[in-house]
C-alpha cells in the first residue's frame, strides 16, 4: 500500500501469514489485532499501533505515537524510531523492541511480555506493572508505582541479545538494565494505600 | 472526541490558500466532531484606530444592512459590512466598549464571536464541509487560522457552545478534551471582570488566558500557569494576532500532532488532516510533549 495519508485502521485483524508493506504514514490502530501477518510501515504510525496483536510481527521504520502495542498478547512489535507515551500499556505477552526512546508511563499495568528500549524512557516507567519485563539501555526519567530496578542476570543479557537480534536492532547488551514489579501492590496493605 | 486543527504561515502577507487548506484539514476531522464546526481566521487588518468584530444573528436572513445603517449613525464605520448569512464582520473606528454597550442594550439577539485587529470567527452547527461552504471558507486568505470540529460532551450542541472561543482581542482558543473545574473557575474569573456568554468549559479556559494576559503575562506564561490552574485533560491550540501556540495537559491524555516545513507550521488531532497540506510528505512531524508550550510568532 502506498500513500495511506494517515488513514486509520490499516491492515487490522489479518489472520494469514502474508507480508504487508505500507509506504507512508499511517493513522491510528494500524495492524491492530494482527494474528500471523508480517507488516512493515515505512513511515510513522499513529496511536495504538498493533494494539492487541496476537502473533506475527509489525515493524515501523519511523516513530510510533501513543499506546503502541497496547494490550498485545503475542508476536513482535519493532519500532525503529521513538515510541511515544504509554508504549506497551497493559501488554499481555507481546514482545516490543524500540530502537529509540519511549515516552511516559510506558508498560503501564503491563501484565506479561517484554519491552526492550535502546534509548531512554520517560516518567513513570512501568507504573502499576504486573509481570511484564522491561529492559532499558538509556536513562529512565522516573519509575512508576511499584516498579523497581531488578538484577540483570546473564540469562537476561542473553534474552535481550536474542530479542535485539530478532528485531535487527544493534545495541550493546551490557548497557541494559532491568525493571519490573516489586509485587507490593498485588494484595492490598494499608501501608501502601497512597500507591493506588 | 473533537478535532482541532491549526495552520500558521511563517512569512509573507496573507496566504490566499489559507482558507481552502484549513477547510481541507477540517474536513478530515469531521468524524471526530459531527456536531458543529468553527474556525478563526487571521486575515486582513483593520485600518489604524479601528477594530473588526464578528457578530452572529439567530438566523441567516438577518438584516445586516439595517444594522450597518444604525451603527453608522453613532460610530465611524471604517469599511462596509461583510455579510455571510448568520454571521457578519464589521470594521469600526474607535473604542469597542461603546459599541458593545450599544449592542447589549439594543441588540441582545446578537452574539459577539470575535474581536480584534485581524481575527474573524465563524462557527455553526453542522459538518465541516457544510459550514465551510456556508461561510465561504475556501476563498478566504490569511496568515494563520484555527479550526475545530465538535463532539459535545460538557454542554449542549448549539452554535454558542462551539469553538473557537474568543474572550480577548485577537485571541482565540480551540480545545480537544474536557475540563473539570470550569464552573468554580468561571465564578472567580467573573469577579476579575471577564465576561462569559455560555456555560461551556472551553470558554472558561479562553477567559482564563485573557485574564492572565491582562495581568501582563506573555502567552507562554499564561499557558504555563494554566497547567496549575486548570483541572482536566486538554490539547489547546491558541491563536493570537501574530502567533500560534499549543499546549497538552501533563498526562497528554488527548492526541496532538505537529508538523513543520520551511513555509508553515500545522497542528492537528490526527495526522490525516496534516497529510492534506502541500509539502506535508517532507514535513518534520512530531508529537508535542506534555506540559510544554510550543509557540510561533510572525515578525
Amino acid at each position: 500500500m502506498v500513500n495511506p495519508n494517515g488513514a486509520h485502521a490499516i491492515a487490522v485483524g489479518l489472520t494469514v501469514p502474508v507480508h504487508v508493506e505500507i509506504k507512508g504514514h499511517v493513522g491510528y490502530y494500524c495492524a491492530g489485532m494482527n494474528a500471523a501477518a508480517e507488516i512493515v510501515v515505512d513511515g510513522h504510525a499513529g496511536t495504538g499501533l498493533a494494539e492487541n496483536i496476537m502473533s506475527g510481527s509489525v515493524r515501523v521504520r519511523g516513530n510510533a505515537a501513543q499506546s503502541a502495542a497496547a494490550s498485545g498478547r503475542g508476536g513482535l512489535v519493532v519500532i525503529e524510531g521513538d515510541a511515544s507515551a504509554r508504549c506497551g500499556i497493559s501488554m499481555k505477552g507481546v514482545t516490543i523492541v524500540v530502537g529509540g526512546s519511549v515516552g511516559h508511563m510506558s508498560a503501564f499495568m503491563g501484565h506479561a511480555g517484554t519491552l526492550v528500549v535502546r534509548g531512554d524512557a520517560g516518567h513513570d516507567l512501568g507504573d502499576s506493572i504486573y509481570e511484564a519485563d522491561i529492559f532499558v539501555a538509556g536513562k529512565v526519567a522516573s519509575l512508576g508505582a511499584d516498579c523497581v530496578e531488578k538484577e540483570m542476570t546473564p540469562a537476561d543479557i542473553d534474552r535481550v541479545a536474542a530479542l535485539l537480534g530478532c528485531a535487527q536492532i544493534v545495541a550493546d547488551t551490557g548497557r541494559f538494565r532491568r525493571y519490573g514489579s516489586a509485587r507490593r501492590l498485588y494484595n492490598f496493605h494499608i501501608d501502601h494505600a497512597a500507591e493506588y | 472526541m473533537c478535532g482541532i486543527v491549526g495552520l500558521f504561515f511563517k512569512r509573507g502577507a496573507a496566504t490566499p490558500s489559507l482558507g481552502s487548506l484549513l477547510a481541507g484539514m477540517l474536513s478530515q476531522m469531521r468524524e471526530r466532531g459531527p456536531d458543529s464546526t468553527g474556525f478563526a481566521l487571521y486575515g486582513d487588518e483593520a485600518p489604524p484606530g479601528a477594530f473588526k468584530v464578528t457578530l452572529r444573528a439567530p438566523d441567516a436572513g438577518y438584516d445586516w444592512a439595517a444594522l450597518e445603517g444604525e451603527l453608522a449613525s453613532s460610530f465611524p464605520l471604517a469599511r462596509p459590512v461583510r455579510q455571510h448569512g448568520s454571521h457578519a464582520v464589521f470594521t469600526i473606528g474607535g473604542d469597542p466598549e461603546p459599541v458593545f454597550g450599544r449592542l447589549a442594550q439594543h441588540h441582545p439577539e446578537l452574539d459577539i464571536f470575535g474581536l480584534g485587529e485581524r481575527i474573524e470567527v465563524f462557527k455553526d452547527v453542522g459538518l465541516p464541509d457544510d459550514v465551510a461552504s456556508r461561510f465561504d471558507l475556501v476563498r478566504r486568505a490569511g496568515t494563520h487560522g484555527l479550526g475545530h470540529t465538535r463532539m459535545a460532551t460538557e454542554s449542549a450542541v448549539t452554535t454558542e457552545h462551539s469553538h473557537p472561543f474568543s474572550t480577548g482581542a485577537d485571541l482565540c482558543l480551540v480545545h480537544n478534551g474536557s475540563l473539570s473545574n470550569h464552573n468554580r473557575l468561571r465564578l472567580s474569573l467573573r469577579r476579575e471582570g471577564i465576561r462569559f456568554q455560555t456555560d461551556n468549559d472551553t470558554e472558561v479556559a479562553a477567559g482564563y488566558l485573557t485574564w492572565r494576559l491582562r495581568q501582563g503575562m506573555s502567552l507562554t506564561e499564561a499557558l504555563e500557569a494554566a497547567l496549575t490552574d486548570l483541572d482536566g485533560f486538554y490539547t489547546f491550540a491558541v491563536g493570537t494576532r501574530d502567533g500560534f501556540a499549543i499546549l497538552r495537559d501533563p498526562i497528554a491524555c488527548k492526541p496532538a500532532v505537529l508538523a513543520e516545513t520551511s513555509d508553515w507550521v500545522a497542528m492537528a488531532t490526527e495526522y490525516r488532516a496534516i497529510a492534506t497540506l502541500p509539502g506535508a510528505a517532507a514535513a518534520e512531524i512530531w508529537e508535542p510533549c506534555p506540559a510544554t508550550v510550543y509557540s510561533w510568532h510572525r515578525q
